[in-house]
């Protein structure tokens, strides 16, 4: 892994740290509430709160998510390492779309 | 391979590392799952309750839970890879933090099953 990857895996995970306890928080407050999807839209919808933290999540683990699988594909798969950073960037750009279709999805 | 060229995988060191690389692997195949179910939202309230009534099978369930260690176990194996190449490290200190790392996670396990 070059430099400027290893820097950018790194100060994603450390953006995600306090992102993820809010998320697990958020998981067992939902599972514990019973909460229905009308309950979570009811809170979601509209707040830019959300959007702004759950849109940073997505483009910090769409980003990081890139980097792994591209260092895990090439140590560990017969990849090269310019086919292994074409998949990941694929896949990096998969997430971000799908992410951010998923927040705007709960909170517009 | 020889015995000797295997003989680091004994290292507590290697097992945390091939933890945190296997988790974040899961991690990364469930995301585009993930936010397909959430994307759900788009096409209306009603898709999304229909999946979430589904997730409440049990094993669908016992899943879940097992995504939410996972992430925990990858969080916190990054927090250890953080506070390591960050920090001024002494001799053991960076075995100590493995154990841990590992001990939080058995911590978080439980945690997760009590509230389930």
């Amino acid at each position: 892994m070059n430099v400027r990857l290893y820097v950018w895996q790194r100060a994603t995970a450390a953006l995600m740290l306090p992102l993820v306890l809010l998320h697990v928080a958020v998981i067992f407050y939902a599972t514990r509430q019973g909460m229905t999807a009308a309950d979570i839209l009811a809170r979601t919808r509209g707040s830019i709160v959300w959007a702004a933290l759950y849109g940073t999540f997505v483009i910090a683990a769409a980003i990081h998510a890139a980097i792994g699988v591209r260092n895990v594909l090439f140590e560990w798969s017969p990849l090269g390492e310019r086919r292994a950073t074409m998949f990941a960037m694929a896949f990096g750009a998969a997430l971000l779309l799908l992410g951010l279709r998923a927040v705007a999805a709960v909170v517009l | 391979m020889t015995v000797r060229r295997l003989a680091y995988r004994n290292s507590i060191l290697w097992t945390a590392a091939l933890v945190h690389r296997l988790s974040g692997l899961a991690l990364a195949i469930f995301l585009p799952l993930h936010f397909l179910a959430l994307g759900l939202a788009i096409r209306g309230e009603v898709q999304l309750e229909g999946f979430l009534r589904w997730s409440d099978q049990p094993l669908v369930k016992l899943a879940e839970g097992g995504l939410v260690f996972l992430l925990v176990v990858h969080m916190l194996g990054g927090l250890r890879l953080l506070l390591i190449e960050n920090l001024d490290w002494r001799d053991r200190q960076k075995e100590l933090a493995a154990v841990v790392a590992g001990i939080s996670a058995v911590v978080a396990l439980i945690l997760l099953v009590r509230m389930f």
